[in-house]
């Protein structure tokens, strides 16, 4: 039987500390209160006093309730009777539906060894010629969205995934707005992928505590999975709303800030949530997809800056578009050889014309004449983002590329292009 | 001597404050036992008989009251035959074995030796008995893959010793003693075998002086071994933000630099890109020996979710471990990415201790940290005459690509060449995305100085007539500035731009990078009559694109010659002056 306390000595945020021994590190307990009970997890052990982040927040804790230590961590069930379930930050049902308790695991388990990891070598086909051109997503990749408020990364990120190829999809929303939520829900059943599908969701209105769960027990789930063999798709949004929660905490506990409050080990906890994606040497994969809105759209904030530093490139989402500069997909180099033989030289070339064009677009709002080059870029300009940068466009990678030379054919001269002879050669006259 | 005991009693992240009643020695390494595990750990600061310690793993379900057990040893790494090939983590621990022994994850307290006991050796014993020898001399060697491995007297041996005794050539088992010396003041006599310690954070020191170094360092990168070049033995930086190709050119510098050994220090950095290593350095191969580029390397790798301490180890042991081939006369390039992991894992420990932090939190001695890494390079004339050195490149990763950040401050204090790689340049797919302007070394170049100095005023007034283009537009520009901005945007696609994916392209010679620079010089000195701006537009975009071809021909191929050729005429079509 384990030992029940009653002397709560500090109530601060939603960190509470109170006197108890043999408790262990990130150990669980529950806090009963007047109003239920909530879950509690140890962050700092001090001679005999014991802190607890509360995760139903601290409000209406009375300093004689109940604190009883559980003597075991965090856990989830990892069945396959998951697969079709909707969970709430701590785990528990918010389907209505029974709760899951068979083969628990821990969460926030260790990291993989690098020697068991293999060079992903496998595209995800999107069908969005910014992703699959440009910046070809590749299964185990960590990669986020870069948006603002308002943008619609949540309708992005469900889009990839139900036109990606994977067996699995987990998603952690945190703070997630209610409608998104449910948006979330009935685009996965009417695809008919809800049946394949996990969803931990915090919603904005559950207590900010709760939602630092969420991308542990969606990864953990994930792992599982991935080691029977699966090829999994988590989706994780919004990153920012993780980060913030570990501010408060940290704020609480009188950490000292490093940048803008956020505590000094930023990168190391992103990263060791996005590390998390991996291509197992003889198992399954985990891909990561995560949205990270950036306050104040800067991307130099210490989320999106310290996540830019982790993930393998990201995906910028401006007025409904991905963004070509900035956007990056380090993993492309791995896959973009083996696609077709010009894919590289036209991922370059446009990208390098489009800037020219950016450029001379700024001379002529600044009421420069046009010279015959830059009329040939403000033609380019506008085909490019018609073709390639509308969302709305749904082809295949290789109508992409077709499509690509023929807008350089429309707009330039072989030389002009920056592409090696060679190349040209064989595909200028080609894609007529 | 008894077991030193302490208790913990405190935890908080991955540091705890530990109770202990007898003496401990700073940054002496402790393991803390827990369950059946026992995790390594080392002090870090100690105040009355309490301890903090930060500790190498993760510290679930520790508890006040466990058990410590002090070592009495700083944290060291083991050095010998063998450390070639292999991938360590932070702590010297081998990967490949740990995947044996513990599977898909990285089980915490588990410790593997780094040098495999039973490995045997060639012996080639060269000191003989009588022979008086000082720490870090030799006393015979051992073939291990390319290199003559030179067995020392360990460099932490004081004083004078006297071989008294010496095995026979022949084959020995890593652990054999192999020869017995005996001081010659204190008469203590002691055992060599091939395997030595030494304490990571102190650099070896068995060198008769330092040399100002003057030989490049050829990376087989224009813009670096032209522009901005590293000297064996010196120190190089290269800051940038995300995305603007850090990794990709450190791979780039691993693959062709012409040294001798390379040691891959991935600090807090993406498991994926070591994975990459791993997986690719077996099978590449290395042109200079004919061997594979593994069989040169050593790879320690820390990546960002394993233990945040040991990823502070890990720099200092890459840098250790690439003192000791110096000490064998050898040429050692350290490439560490990111220095900037590092400092955030001194800042994370600094937040735990709760020192009064410095500017952006991180700790006061911050800097003097990084300048006695980076002072661990240079050009050593050993014991033996012989001239060795260690090379350390770091990459740094700047809080919003800001320069003016105290990581990238400090380093910038303390390294010879500065490479700052910009997001303009990456954005425009200028790669590698060096900033020709920016950055800056010390070091000499391998071609010309004059020619160099006429490129950079190209460059620079190249740069001065864009800025300008924007102001009063194209056709306000008169046609000899626009002709000078053409110029500028000829040399960097053809010369500074370099691509790295291409088998060609990507090692760029020290004869080739001169001869292709002095025909770039030959047209930025040219004087050209051009009709009109389009015309010049014109002919310069046809220039590019023949040097751009030229630069994928393999020198060796018929094409190549003909190539010339073809560009030696399309200069000659509108030069009116050389």
């Amino acid at each position: 039987m384990r030992k029940v306390y009653h002397k709560i000595l500090k109530i601060a945020g939603n960190v509470i500390t109170v006197e108890a021994d043999n408790v262990a590190y990130n150990e669980l307990a529950e806090v009963r209160t007047s109003r239920g009970v909530s879950l509690a997890q140890v962050i700092r052990l001090q001679d005999s006093t014991v802190s607890l982040q509360v995760f139903a927040g601290s409000r209406g804790i009375s300093t004689d309730d109940e604190v009883r230590f559980l003597g075991r961590e965090m856990t989830v069930s990892a069945t396959e009777n998951l697969l079709g379930r909707i969970f709430n930050g701590r785990g528990l049902p918010r389907d209505g539906r029974v709760a899951l308790d068979e083969n628990p695991i821990e969460i926030g388990g260790p990291s993989v060894n690098p020697a068991k990891r293999v060079i992903p070598r496998k595209m995800i086909r999107t069908n969005i010629p910014m992703i699959d051109v440009f910046n070809t997503l590749v299964e185990s990749q960590k990669l986020p969205i870069f948006s603002v408020a308002g943008e619609p990364y949540n309708e992005l990120l469900a889009r990839i995934a139900l036109q990606a190829e994977v067996d699995i999809i987990v998603l952690g929303g945190m703070g997630l707005k209610y409608d998104d939520y449910l948006s979330f829900r009935d685009t996965l059943e009417k695809a008919g992928a809800l049946s394949r599908s996990v969803l931990f969701i915090h919603t904005a209105s559950d207590p900010t505590v709760e939602c630092l769960m969420v991308p542990d027990m969606s990864l953990a789930v994930a792992e599982k999975f991935a080691l029977d063999g699966k090829r999994v798709l988590v989706l994780l949004t919004d990153m920012t709303n993780f980060a913030d929660a570990m501010k408060e905490i940290a704020i609480t506990m009188e950490q000292i800030p490093s940048n803008r409050g956020y505590p000094g080990d930023l990168y190391s906890q992103l990263a060791s949530r996005y590390e998390k994606a991996v291509d197992f040497d003889g198992a399954g994969s985990i891909t990561i997809l995560a949205v990270t809105t950036m306050p104040g759209d800067d991307v130099t904030h210490p989320i999106p800056d310290n996540t830019g530093y982790i993930t393998e490139g990201q995906f910028y989402l401006k007025n409904g578009r991905i963004e070509p500069f900035g956007s990056l997909s380090r993993l492309k180099q791995q896959v973009n050889a083996a696609t077709r033989g010009d894919h590289r030289a036209i991922m370059d070339a446009m990208i390098r014309l489009y800037a020219d064009y950016r450029g001379t677009l700024e001379k002529q709002s600044m009421g420069f004449s046009m010279s015959a080059w830059d009329k040939k870029l403000l033609r380019y300009g506008v085909k490019f983002e018609e073709r390639m940068m509308d969302l709305s466009v749904n082809i295949p990678l290789e109508k992409a590329l077709d499509l690509g030379w023929q807008t350089l054919r429309e707009c330039f001269e072989p030389s002009e292009v920056g592409i090696k002879t060679e190349i040209i050669k064989e595909y200028w006259d080609k894609a007529k | 001597m008894a077991e030193k005991l302490g208790r913990v009693v405190g935890v908080n992240g991955n540091m705890l404050t530990v109770e202990f009643d007898r003496s401990v020695i700073q940054n002496e390494v402790a393991f803390v036992v827990t369950g059946d595990e026992k995790l390594k750990s080392e002090v870090i600061r100690i105040r009355g008989n309490r301890a903090d310690m930060q500790v190498f793993e993760s510290t679930n379900k520790l508890k006040v009251g466990d058990r410590v057990e002090f070592t009495g040893e700083l944290l060291s790494v083991e050095l010998g035959p063998g450390l070639l090939k292999q991938v360590y983590d932070g702590l010297q621990n081998p990967l490949n074995l740990l995947a044996e022994h513990s599977g898909f994850f990285l089980k915490r307290g588990v410790y593997l030796n780094a040098l495999d006991e039973n490995s045997q050796w060639q012996f080639t014993a060269t000191a003989k008995p009588g022979d008086k020898l000082r720490a870090g001399d030799a006393i015979g060697s051992v073939p291990e893959g390319l290199f003559t491995h030179l067995i020392f007297l360990p460099f932490a041996w004081n004083g004078e010793w006297e071989v008294t005794e010496i095995v026979s050539d022949g084959t020995y088992q890593l652990t054999a003693p192999l020869a017995t010396v005996r001081n010659t003041e204190t008469a203590e006599t002691r055992k060599v075998t091939m395997v030595q310690r030494w304490p990571i954070k102190i650099p070896i020191g068995a060198y008769r002086e330092k040399i100002l170094p003057r030989n490049p360092m050829i990376t087989q990168i224009r813009a670096i071994d032209s522009f901005f070049p590293v000297a064996l033995g010196g120190t190089f930086c290269t800051p940038g933000p995300f995305g603007a190709g850090k990794t990709v050119l450190q791979h780039a510098i691993s693959q062709h630099a012409e040294t001798d050994v390379v040691i891959i220090a991935a600090c807090g950095e993406r498991a994926g890109e070591v994975v990459e290593i791993l997986r690719e350095f077996p099978h590449l191969p290395d042109p200079r020996t004919g061997k594979t580029l593994i069989d040169r390397s050593i790879i320690i790798c820390n990546t960002s979710s394993m233990p945040v301490a040991a990823r502070e180890a890990s720099v200092y042991t890459a840098v250790t471990l690439a003192e000791y081939y110096r000490q064998m006369g050898l040429n050692v390039l350290l490439l560490a990415d990111s220095t900037s992991r590092w400092a955030q894992a001194l800042r994370e420990m600094s937040g735990r201790l709760e020192e009064i932090p410095g500017e952006e939190a991180f700790p006061a001695y911050l800097e003097s940290l990084i300048a006695a890494f980076y002072e661990r390079a240079g050009l050593v004339e050993l014991n033996n005459g012989k001239l060795a050195s260690v090379t350390i490149g770091g990459s740094v990763s700047p809080a919003g690509g800001n320069f003016e950040e105290p990581v990238t401050q400090a380093t910038l204090k303390v390294v010879g060449a500065f490479l700052g790689l910009s997001r303009e340049r990456s954005d425009a797919r200028r790669y590698p995305a060096i900033h020709p302007l920016d950055s800056w070394s010390k070091y000499p170049s391998i071609v010309d100085a004059d020619k160099l100095a006429t490129a950079r005023g190209v460059l620079r007034r190249g740069s001065e007539v864009n800025q300008m283009m924007k102001v009063i537009g194209e056709e306000g520009t008169n046609i000899d500035d626009y002709v000078i901005y053409l110029k500028s945007e000829f040399l960097d696609y053809t010369y500074l731009q370099q691509n790295t994916f291409d088998a060609v392209d990507g090692a760029c010679c020290r004869e080739r990078q001169n001869k292709l620079f002095d025909k770039i010089c030959s047209v930025l000195a040219g004087g050209f009559a051009f009709g009109g701006k389009d015309e010049a537009r014109s002919y310069f975009s046809e220039l590019r694109q023949l040097f751009l071809d030229w630069n994928y021909i393999a020198a060796d191929k018929p094409e190549y010659a003909a190539q010339e050729k073809a560009i030696d005429a399309k200069i000659t079509e509108k030069l009116i002056h050389a």
